[in-house]
């Protein structure tokens, strides 16, 4: 709708003491989008989608959303007015411990909507039904497996119907059946509600589901530091990419170096 | 764009028409949810129309509020005007509403259950007791898992630590317990026993008793919560896994520095006391030399041993409850919050029935 861009993230650096996580990672992100951060294990993509949220601050760089910076001098303030419009789910879904699955995903409803109580619960429920998790409500995270955990996690990150969805690994640890469901979900969901998702991930399979472009992030990207070593249409990048560590990640083998 | 959701509801040969109009979004649809609702379940037995042709924008929540209408009415609308992506999320969700709830009624809790739960808790008690006992018998056989610097740290963290605080509460009570008898004793001119009262009452019943209530305040509510998070995290089972006894590894570690540590505080607790007693004394007039002797006249070092002795039990019951109630946490971090109460609550009783226990066999035994 919009030509303006979601997300802009303009040559972000994250250093955690001498150690320089990756320097000059800039990319856009557009509405109605699904754009995949991948990369290998430690190459930063959780420590970029906590710059992205605001709850880490980039050393030097500048990052837009909904075209307000979250950094700089204004950043807390136009982080706390984009928030809303921010869902977010964390790996392994961060449930709350003492609520069951409805009260997880009705507390932002209660927080941030006037809706009667069975209003926020019917709402709730719809999207708990959404993520396939209708019939388990009444549960608490620390009876559901992980794989409910993080869908679970989506419900509440869509409690608000946010415009903008993070989600940190959503597939990791689960078997393929279970990790194509979310993927299904997230298509399903990209076309019934119009939003955009960011989604940090290094599965494979998934990648190539779901993603409308992507950026890959290597911790050996500069010689002294990590970065982006790939942007692109993920099929694209894995049919014809010459970069060595991209081609590794798409055929599933040791970079030259590494098998030498 | 920001046009806020409103809602007309007409009769429209003999159907009820519900005229939704601007956008849906659950941060705008609380004002109209009870009204829709209430139309509904009026409208029973007659026809439902939704009329959606002027509805800009629809999410999730606006379609769960179409939902729950047509739920409260019972039976599914006609929709008239519909965007397609409107009627694609009213579609899931009717589909979401449709999922059954399972194990939605709460149980009712009966006598029966309070029973059962006290003598399971009892049960599990004696299993403890147990437990570490077959430890103890079986620790020659596993004293590689008896970690001595895990041994240091816990009576570093048990006994060293809480040194200052032993130190200063000590005196404080001395200074207060001689104070505050010393004003009535005075007018029967029999303030010189001060000295008697505090060191004996110190001595035999204040020094174990306020260190015990120390040790579990600071080092039962420790070891629960330690035990418990990693119970919570599944470490003890990994213990478990491989073949390690968390009952030698955990739990006899901490009861074994709380043993140790208890008549060391005990008597640091004692020594304090009886100087802050001295300060009061010395402000009444008396010589030091006085006050020491009258001390050392009247308490025997049976006093002393007993004390003493009492002390080592508490630090066993009290490290016993705090360990037992970390192993019995159980899932979530409200859990952990639970065993760390158990544990100061359990092992400050503990103490005090134990107090009254020992009463009693020093009474019949003429200690």
């Amino acid at each position: 709708m919009t030509a303006e861009p979601i997300i802009r993230v303009d040559h972000v650096a994250q250093r955690f003491g001498a150690r320089t996580i990756f320097r000059d990672v800039s990319f856009t992100v557009d509405s109605g989008e699904v754009f995949v951060i991948l990369g290998g294990s430690g190459c930063g993509k959780s420590t970029l989608m906590k710059q992205l949220i605001g709850l880490l601050t980039p050393n030097t760089g500048r990052i837009e959303i909904f075209g307000r910076a979250i950094t700089g001098p204004l950043g807390e303030a136009a982080l706390r007015d984009v928030q809303p419009r921010l869902g977010v789910m964390f790996q392994s879904g961060a449930l709350f411990g003492s609520m069951s699955l409805l009260e997880n995903v009705m507390l932002p409803l209660e927080m941030f909507t006037d809706l009667p109580p069975e209003g926020r619960e019917a709402v709730a429920r719809v999207k708990l039904g959404l993520v396939g998790l209708g019939d388990a409500a009444a549960l608490m995270p620390a009876e559901i497996s992980g794989g409910m955990a993080r869908r679970a996690g989506i419900a509440r990150a869509m409690a608000l119907d946010p415009p903008l969805l993070l989600l940190d690994e959503p597939s990791a640890g689960l078997d393929p059946i279970t990790s194509a469901g979310l993927d299904r979900l997230i298509l399903d969901l990209r076309q019934d509600l119009g939003a955009t998702f960011v989604v940090v991930t290094h599965e494979l399979a998934s990648i190539l589901a779901i993603a409308d472009r992507c950026i890959m992030l290597d911790r050996a990207a500069y010689p002294d530091a990590g970065g982006m070593i790939a942007e692109g249409d993920p099929r694209a990048l894995r049919d014809t990419s010459t970069q060595p560590t991209v081609r590794a990640f798409f055929r599933r083998e040791l970079p030259v170096a590494a098998a030498a | 764009m920001t046009d806020a959701a409103s809602l007309t509801i007409q009769q429209r040969d003999g159907r009820v028409v519900m005229a939704f109009a601007g956008r849906l979004e659950s941060a705008s649809i609380g004002a109209l949810w009870h009204t829709a609702i209430r139309a509904a379940e009026h409208a029973h037995g007659q026809a439902l129309v939704f009329d959606l042709g002027a509805v800009s924008f629809s999410d999730v929540g606006g379609a769960s509020l179409l939902a729950a209408v047509e739920a409260a009415h019972g039976d599914a609308a006609e929709l008239v005007g519909a965007q397609e992506r409107v009627t694609a999320l009213l579609l899931r969700a009717r589909q979401a509403t449709r999922a059954r709830p399972r194990g939605e009624v709460a149980p009712r809790i009966t006598v029966r259950d309070v029973i059962t739960a006290a003598f399971g808790l009892l049960a599990a008690s004696i299993a403890f007791i147990g437990e570490a006992a077959v430890a103890i018998v079986r620790l020659p056989a596993r004293r590689r898992m008896l970690r001595v610097p895990d041994l240091l740290r816990y009576i570093d963290q048990a006994g060293v630590r809480s040194l200052p605080l032993i130190v200063l509460l000590g005196y404080l009570i001395g200074l207060i317990l001689a104070f505050q008898s010393a004003i009535p004793m005075r007018r029967f001119g029999a303030d010189i026993f001060v000295a008697n009262l505090v060191a004996i009452s110190l001595v035999r019943e204040l020094g174990p008793l306020l260190a015990a209530v120390i040790l579990a305040g600071r080092t039962g509510s420790a070891f629960a919560a330690e035990i418990g998070t990693m119970k919570v995290n599944e470490e003890v089972d990994a213990l478990m896994t491989m073949g390690l006894d968390p009952m030698t590894m955990l739990v006899l570690p901490r009861i074994i520095a709380a043993m140790l540590v208890m008549p060391v505080m005990t008597m640091a607790l004692d020594i304090a006391g009886m100087l802050g007693m001295a300060t009061v004394m010395r402000g009444f007039g008396f010589p030091l030399v006085t006050i020491a002797r009258q001390v050392q006249n009247w308490v025997a070092a049976g006093d002393l041993y007993g004390g003493l002795f009492k002390a080592m039990c508490f630090g066993v019951a009290v490290a016993a409850i705090g360990c037992r109630a970390g192993l019995g946490t159980g899932v979530g971090p409200r859990a952990v919050g639970l065993s760390t109460t158990a544990a100061v609550v359990g092992g400050i009783v503990a103490t005090i029935a134990l107090d009254g226990v020992f009463a009693l066999i020093f009474y019949r035994l003429d200690l």
